[in-house]
């Protein structure tokens, strides 16, 4: 990537809750907000912290199928529907799977690039609308659909179980689910300390425990991974705004409540191939190591990291895809606690997609949210500390099988 | 015939009712589910939903496709295995909606009795009528050429007199299921000496086929379930009939419900058991056991006299509950009937003063829905009856006596040959009642 035109920032992070199991307010049973009240919400929660819409040149909405979950296509004109100063403006929707949000930050990105100077990004995805085995079916609208038919019942579950038997097998059962064991455990201990996650109200002493003694079973569920090894079914929303400098100033944000970009990535890889090695994702290498190519840091330099762990293998291969720990050993390496909130490289400290919840379209801005957050001392009980000499954080999106991902790097205003 | 030729062609008998619709339902889907088998395919599978009550099958229809796509829900990883060949069918949605056709493509409703004389087995879930059970029994029997076997559901009639008057040579047995038949997971099975071993064995594996806890009782009216449960109701009745010397007939129900539910850690108290049966139903039953006892009387005048108040409890064709010895909101009770002023008296008039009455649970009560599924449940009913026992309160004494009560109704069972042995009867009050801990136990010893 040549040298950015302009500086890039982020800032007026905005999360509704995570809707679904394991919310209080959850009743499957009863009526539930819908995508607009989303929209609108994550939205207006922006808007706010920006001096209002009149401050918005474009905006960008990531979705992955509302229209499948909500038989609701045409996002792009429910950004005028946040406030009336967003009418007759730029809008685009812009969809890659469970990508979707962090591909509307790149859109957004290249908008700033391009000339506006504040854009508002939103993602979103309401799933909670069909019980779980039929949203099995919407989201396997993210891989090759022709392969739909040899798949798994939970097509998605049934694919990442496919790669933590082919992990197993490689490095050792018990080894690999000790380490995906503590990652739920993380993942819950850190949800428990953000007010908008999906398992806030989990009150489970030994979550970690629960984990590991759930033995995967392929006659109900899957082979490989159990109920908890995968993120739930998800309501939710996340906004924020991409900025130029002089965005910035238009809507008086001091940079240190900003973060700037400096650096990002996206990379595809063929959706009708399978990955070449089920034990590694290359896509998330290729992009990861681009983003910090660009940014000019390595993994060292890094605070604290956004990764997309739909499910827990996910979380353990992206570590080796990062470099953290070698091929075969990214288990040990949360099992010895260095992706806890107080460990080497924090990872997910607001629960991730296993603990915030994974509302598909919404994910990749909320990722954003989190490290925009972390590294302005806005994140509450959930505050990490940000050493003065790591002031990067990172955000990894990915998008069906490791087939679409984004990496972006942030880093603290000083 | 193997287990699946005689799956081929079923008739269930009353299919429209409480019990009948639960069975009709879980044979349709295990029929179903042998169509599919490889072995199968090509095969034709009948299972004719006989119901005098055309309304009663159009709403069985809509209850079982909603019940059905339930089903198929929970075993989506099975079903995707069963329709690989299927080009056609890709997500999970399409193969539910393929199977729910499948499973009602087999069923037949109808209101002629004809349909049973070609079945090879005849599930019965019609009206506690002993005549018109052996009636029907014989209608079919008469004119059906495959000698079928006949399950009935009865849950007192004995089985060798339906066997004996109906002229069915040992093929038939008591297959009873708890209500509602797919969810409630106890099945009483009374065999005669007449029947053959493969339809013992037949009724043994399809019992297992549909995960049913099968409990064998002996051919005794009432069997294992209703022999305690009309036993317990009326130890019941006569304990607030004894109270009612000194107490109202709303404090005095009131007060035995409280000590048969809260007292006695039982999921609802013995006179909601009773509506939730029905008045009529439980006073048919001791009328149907009753003629069988030596030295008791299992009846009831309070039953008569509000059975013919027009007070029957009972369900709805929806499952909600209605008003018997109480009134229901919401499916909770809210007010006792008051025989002298033909109406309800709400809790709130009564409750506090019986209340005080009864006296305070032991520190270590914890209500039946948090005992029944814990894990430590023995020990908690332990400390609970061990510090029960201890204490002089009217509750308590009243506690005590059922329970002491109960215990005996229990090994009654076990000393008359009704049950082969203790557990059997405490796995019919834990499955088929959904009690915490069975009759036969030494709390309070």
């Amino acid at each position: 990537m040549k040298k950015l035109g302009r500086k890039l920032y982020m800032a007026a992070g905005y999360n509704t809750i995570s809707l679904g199991t394991g919310r209080k307010e959850f009743n499957p049973k009863k009526e539930r907000p819908g995508l607009e009240h989303y929209i609108s919400e994550a939205g207006k929660g922006t808007l706010a912290q920006i001096g209002g819409a009149a401050n918005v040149d474009e905006s960008v909405i990531g979705n992955f199928m509302a229209s499948r979950f909500n038989n609701q296509g045409h996002l792009a004109g429910f950004i005028p529907m946040i406030d009336p100063g967003l009418q007759f403006k730029p809008s685009i929707r812009v969809e890659a799977a469970c990508a979707s949000g962090g591909m509307a930050l790149i859109t957004g990105i290249k908008s700033v690039l391009a000339g506006a100077d504040t854009v508002l990004a939103v993602g979103v995805e309401v799933q909670n609308t069909m019980k779980a085995i039929y949203v099995a079916d919407v989201l396997a609208g993210a891989g090759w659909f022709q392969k739909r038919k040899a798949g798994h019942a939970y097509f998605f579950p049934g694919q990442f179980s496919d790669r933590a038997g082919a992990y197993f097998e490689k490095f050792g059962k018990e080894r690999t689910r000790k380490g995906l064991s503590r990652w739920y455990r993380n993942a819950i201990e850190n949800a428990r300390l953000c007010p908008t996650a999906q398992e806030y109200h989990n009150t489970n002493p030994d979550p970690e425990g629960t984990c590991y003694k759930m033995e995967p079973n392929g006659a109900s569920f899957l082979d490989n991974l159990n109920v908890l090894d995968c993120s739930k079914v998800s309501d939710g929303a996340s906004a924020i705004a991409i900025l130029s400098e002089e965005g910035l100033a238009k809507c008086g944000i001091s940079k240190k409540d900003a973060v700037e970009i400096v650096g990002f990535a996206t990379s595809e890889r063929d959706i009708t191939k399978p990955p070449t090695d089920l034990t590694q994702m290359e896509t998330i290498r290729d992009a990861a190591h681009k983003a910090l190519a660009n940014a000019g840091i390595t993994i060292n330099d890094l605070a604290t990291i956004e990764t997309h762990d739909c499910f827990t293998i996910a979380g353990v291969l992206a570590i080796e895809a990062l470099g953290f720990a070698k091929h075969g050993e990214g288990a040990d390496f949360v099992y010895e606690g260095n992706t806890a909130r107080d460990g080497k490289i924090p990872m997910n400290t607001t629960g991730g997609l296993v603990g915030w919840g994974h509302p598909t379209g919404g994910t990749g801005v909320h990722q954003a949210v989190t490290i925009w957050e972390q590294l302005t001392g806005k994140t509450g009980a959930a505050q990490i500390e940000i050493p003065a000499d790591k002031p990067y954080g990172m955000t990894i999106n990915m998008g069906g099988d490791d087939v679409s991902v984004v990496a972006i790097v942030y880093r603290k205003e000083v | 015939m193997t287990y699946d030729e005689r799956l081929q062609n079923v008739c269930v008998l009353g299919a429209a009712g409480k019990m009948g619709s639960g069975i009709l339902l879980l044979t349709a889907v295990e029929m179903a589910n042998l169509s599919l088998k490889p072995e199968n395919k090509g095969k034709t599978f009948v299972l004719s939903a006989m119901d005098v009550s055309q309304e009663g099958l159009a709403g069985l229809m809509k209850y079982l496709r909603v019940q059905v796509q339930k089903i198929a829900e929970k075993k989506m990883v099975w079903l995707r295995n069963m329709y690989a060949d299927r080009a056609d069918l890709i997500e999970n949605g399409e193969i539910i909606r393929e199977y729910i056709f499948d499973v009602m493509n087999i069923v037949r409703p109808v209101t002629t009795l004809e349909s049973a004389y070609s079945a090879n087995l005849v599930f019965e879930a019609i009206a506690e009528n002993q005549s018109l059970k052996v009636r029907i029994f014989k209608q079919i029997n008469e004119n059906n050429p495959n000698k079928p076997w006949f399950f009935t559901n009865t849950s007192s009639i004995p089985i060798h007199i339906l066997n004996q008057e109906a002229g069915l040579e040992g093929r038939i047995l008591g297959f009873h299921f708890y209500n509602p038949p797919a969810v409630q997971r106890l099945v009483e099975l009374i065999t005669i000496s007449e029947n053959s071993q493969e339809m013992k064995d037949f009724a043994l594996a399809y019992a297992k086929s549909m995960k049913k806890v099968v409990v064998p009782s002996n051919d005794f009216a009432g069997f294992i379930g209703n022999g305690h449960f009309m036993r317990d109701a009326l130890h019941g009745i006569h304990e607030a009939e004894k109270l009612m010397k000194d107490y109202s007939f709303t404090e005095s129900v009131y007060m035995i419900n409280k000590v048969s539910q809260d007292f006695l850690v039982r999921p609802m108290g013995i006179f909601q058991l009773i509506d939730y049966v029905g008045i009529d139903v439980v006073r048919f039953i001791m009328a149907v056991m009753n003629p069988f006892q030596t030295n008791e009387d299992l009846h009831s005048d309070l039953l008569d006299k509000l059975f013919d108040m027009g007070v029957k409890g009972g369900q709805n064709s929806d499952g909600s509950q209605k008003d018997g010895f109480l009134k229901y909101e919401k499916g909770k009770p809210v007010a006792i009937y008051d025989p002298e002023k033909k109406g309800y008296a709400a809790f709130a008039e009564y409750s506090e003063k019986c209340d005080n009455l009864l006296g305070g649970f032991p520190a270590s009560y914890q209500p039946w829905k948090t005992v029944n599924f814990s894990k430590t449940k023995e020990a908690q009913l332990s400390q609970y009856f061990s510090d029960l026992n201890g204490m002089k309160t009217m509750g308590a004494t009243l506690a005590k006596i059922y329970n002491t009560r109960s215990n005996a109704i229990g090994q009654q069972l076990v000393d008359s040959g009704v049950a082969n042995n203790a557990t059997d009867v405490n796995t019919v009050m834990l499955t088929g009642f959904f009690h915490a801990y069975g009759p036969i136990n030494n709390y309070l010893k």
